[in-house]
């Protein structure tokens, strides 16, 4: 029986966006869940999608956007992230629309490009010096989490692959010293 | 005929299985080749052919890997596709008295779909070094008693490499190599002429094919070998040694099959058969043959000879020696050094090339080369490139083409050395902890000790000592600090030897209690060995054991 709630419990916190750990403290306190901005998965992805686009945008080839890194996103940090690291990664995305709020009076989505662009910016250059400063034990931020996950992402996808790196399943040789850039 | 007789049983399909098993049929034995996972059929059973993008996490280990399988997950070429090829962790427990990775694929074929395909003959130095130096026993044969062997099985497996003329590497029979890259090629240059020769890189020595071997091959340069190879760019036991002994009409496969015991008559002082648990069912059957080969894999034919107890033998099967289940090595690797190169910028590399550089054995091959810290050697693989650049600083457009730039050329070797064979590194059969088939759990006990660290350490300083002869820049040297059995080299539990007071098996592999019985997988090596890729020394083993066993067989002395 317990083992039934704490998994419905954990679908249910998926779905608000809120991680698997604090399953655990729902059951033992009077621990509220504070509802963040984005609810349903599909919203999520959403989110991520924009978020990856403003880091890897479509030029002459294609953005994160293209490569839907929103969705890649969704299924990486549900499925193989430790349960700190998803943490870590949802309270960043609340964090994100907290600070947005605060600039702009409005959500990540709701701002425009440029706005879009000067805040990660920004919020890039935080995470460089507290990557910079922290101790080997203290978490990654998770800004790196997202960028990492944008370029994973979009050069592991379809378009991504073939577009940006020419993707091909059987090279038949290898040449060592050519000429020839093999990406684009 | 008795029922369930055959003239020979293999147990296990890995390396060294398929090479038993091929050999065996095709002298005419009827054999029964047993293998305790399911079966996996060349081409048919492989993902290879997917995409990245048509796997849900692109290739990633997810949790629930790290939960099912916390060793497996972590081995180098664990991924996505090729978890299918390595057991759950959970299913199949052992008892770690010192950390021990054991990498394990329990499947036709084993983890000759998993191995790391390079092949290195060992030479007169490996072969005599137990003698010379006291640790262990003296391997009762030398490099000349094996020399046939390799030349008999290299063209088969298809090796590509190149000729050395190097007496403590001995050349074999090559396909032509893989070619190194611009840097690789400066490097082997500069740091040949600065040592006077007495450092050398040479070409990666791979059973991945640059020329067809009958159906197989070449490598198409994908750099997804761990997923199995739909064009047979690389040699196992599937795509080579087990179509070729089932194509002789001799060949018996059984998977689902478990070991438990080998069967012994007192009376004929001979082995008769095995005991299997269908794994599926958990029903037991008994097989019979006039030989048997054990190729279970060092850690399982130990755990099956020391499960095989009786009046004759009840410390394990033909252990009068007690020699069973100890002198466990692994390799000491992981230790070595990286540095860039500011030139080539016009140059790029295509292709994924499945191998790379190897610097041979320089410590203690001969008086000059004699070092007082520590006895043995090893050698370095390696290799060079250039990538595009992985990571920068910034969003946007900016980082887009940043990103799309070459970062500059790199280098690194690491090193591969020696572990000595230690009596107290060892496994034993823990007397409650049981495995689902009812097999007691293995309890591994090994550890490496201060001649594998002093080696190591050389290693590492020696490793960058090489980079900067080359001229290399920002040289950094790394000690991966890699626990025994994450080589994935375990070695040793059964050895050979001439005195069957202190060892297991004879010169051919043959158990001196019990006539009929070989082995000649890892277990049976007594030492190390100085190079990676100790599977082309099995499999030369394996055939020269077979040819020894069938011609007793004809002989009259083995029946």
């Amino acid at each position: 029986m317990m083992m039934n709630r704490r998994k419905a419990l954990e679908k249910v916190s998926w779905i608000l966006g809120g991680s698997i750990v604090g399953a655990q403290a729902f059951l033992n306190s009077s621990f509220t869940f504070q509802a963040p901005e984005y609810v349903t998965s599909s919203e999520r992805i959403n989110f991520l999608n924009e978020i990856g686009e403003t880091i890897f945008p479509e030029t002459h080839t294609p953005g994160a956007k293209a490569a839907n890194v929103g969705a890649f996103m969704e299924i990486i940090v549900r499925d193989c992230y430790t349960e700190a690291d998803q943490t870590i990664f949802y309270n960043g995305l609340r964090d994100i629309e907290k600070q947005c709020n605060d600039l702009y009076g409005k959500g990540f989505l709701k701002c425009t490009p440029q706005q879009r662009i000067a805040f990660l910016t920004d919020l890039e250059k935080v995470h460089r010096d507290y990557m910079k400063n922290k101790k080997s034990t203290e978490p990654v931020h998770y800004f790196r989490m997202l960028k990492e996950l944008t370029l994973t992402g979009v050069y592991t996808s379809e378009i991504g692959a073939v577009k940006l790196l020419n993707y091909n399943p059987a090279p038949g040789r290898y040449d060592g010293c050519t000429t020839e850039k093999p990406w684009n | 005929m008795k029922k369930n007789q055959y003239d020979a049983i293999v147990v296990g399909t890995g390396i060294s299985g398929g090479w038993a098993a091929k050999e065996l049929c095709e002298k005419g034995l009827k054999t029964l080749v047993l293998e305790r996972g399911r079966d996996v059929k060349h081409i048919v059973d492989y993902e290879d052919m997917k995409n990245p993008w048509e796997l849900p996490h692109r290739g990633r280990v997810t949790q629930e890997d790290r939960r099912i399988s916390p060793v497996q997950s972590g081995v180098y070429n664990y991924n996505e596709v090729s978890r299918k090829f390595f057991v759950k962790d959970i299913e199949q427990p052992y008892i770690e008295e010192k950390p021990f990775e054991w990498a394990r694929g329990y499947q036709v074929g084993g983890r000759s779909l998993l191995w790391g395909r390079q092949c290195y003959r060992r030479s007169y130095l490996d072969f005599e070094a137990n003698a010379k130096d006291g640790f262990g026993v003296d391997w009762p044969i030398r490099y000349e008693d094996l020399e046939p062997w390799y030349d008999y099985v290299e063209p088969f497996v298809g090796i590509s490499g190149s000729k050395e003329n190097l007496p403590h590497l001995p050349d074999g029979k090559f396909q032509p190599p893989m070619p190194m890259n611009c840097l690789e090629k400066l490097v082997a240059e500069r740091v040949k002429k600065a040592s006077n020769g007495s450092r050398l890189i040479i070409n990666g020595r791979t059973a991945n094919h640059t020329q067809r071997v009958g159906t197989r091959g070449p490598c198409q340069f994908r750099g997804k070998c761990e997923s199995g190879c739909t064009y047979g760019g690389y040699f196992s036991s599937n795509s080579a040694t087990i179509p070729a002994a089932m194509a002789t009409g001799n060949m018996t496969l059984r998977p689902f099959s478990v070991v438990k015991e080998v069967l012994y008559d007192k009376e004929k002082r001979k082995a008769t058969g095995v005991r299997v648990i269908d794994s599926e069912t958990l029903e037991v059957y008994e097989y019979y043959a006039d030989v048997i080969f054990l190729n279970a894999s060092t850690l399982n034919t130990t755990l099956i000879l020391l499960n095989s107890t009786s009046d004759a033998f009840p410390n394990g099967f033909g252990n009068s020696s007690g020699q069973i289940g100890h002198n466990l090595m692994d390799m000491p690797y992981g230790m070595g050094a990286s540095g860039s190169y500011d030139g080539f910028l016009d140059k790029y590399t295509f292709g994924s090339r499945p191998t790379g550089i190897f610097v041979p054995r320089f410590r203690n091959i001969d008086k000059q080369s004699e070092t007082k810290d520590f006895v043995r050697g090893y050698t370095y693989q390696g290799g060079a490139g250039r990538g595009k650049v992985g990571w920068s600083d910034g969003i946007g457009i900016e980082l887009k083409e940043k990103l799309s730039e070459a970062g500059g050329w790199h280098m690194s070797i690491t090193a591969w050395g020696e572990h000595l064979p230690y009596y107290d590194n060892k496994v034993t059969l823990d007397q409650v902890k049981k495995d689902k088939f009812g097999m007691p759990q293995l309890r591994i006990d090994c550890e490496f000790k201060e001649n594998e660290k002093a080696l190591g350490k050389d290693a590492m300083n020696s490793a960058a000592e090489i980079l900067e002869m080359a001229g290399l820049k920002n040289i950094q040297t790394y000690d991966r600090n890699k626990i025994p059995g994450s080589c994935i080299h375990e070695t040793g539990t059964a050895r050979m030897g001439h005195d069957p007071k202190t060892s297991v098996l004879n010169k051919w592999n043959q158990m001196h209690d019990v006539k009929n019985v070989f082995i000649t997988d890892g277990s049976s090596v007594c030492s190390s060995g100085t190079t990676p890729g100790p599977s082309v020394t099995y499999m030369a083993l394996t055939a020269r054991a077979v040819d020894y066993a069938v011609k007793e067989m004809r002989k009259g002395n083995i029946r």
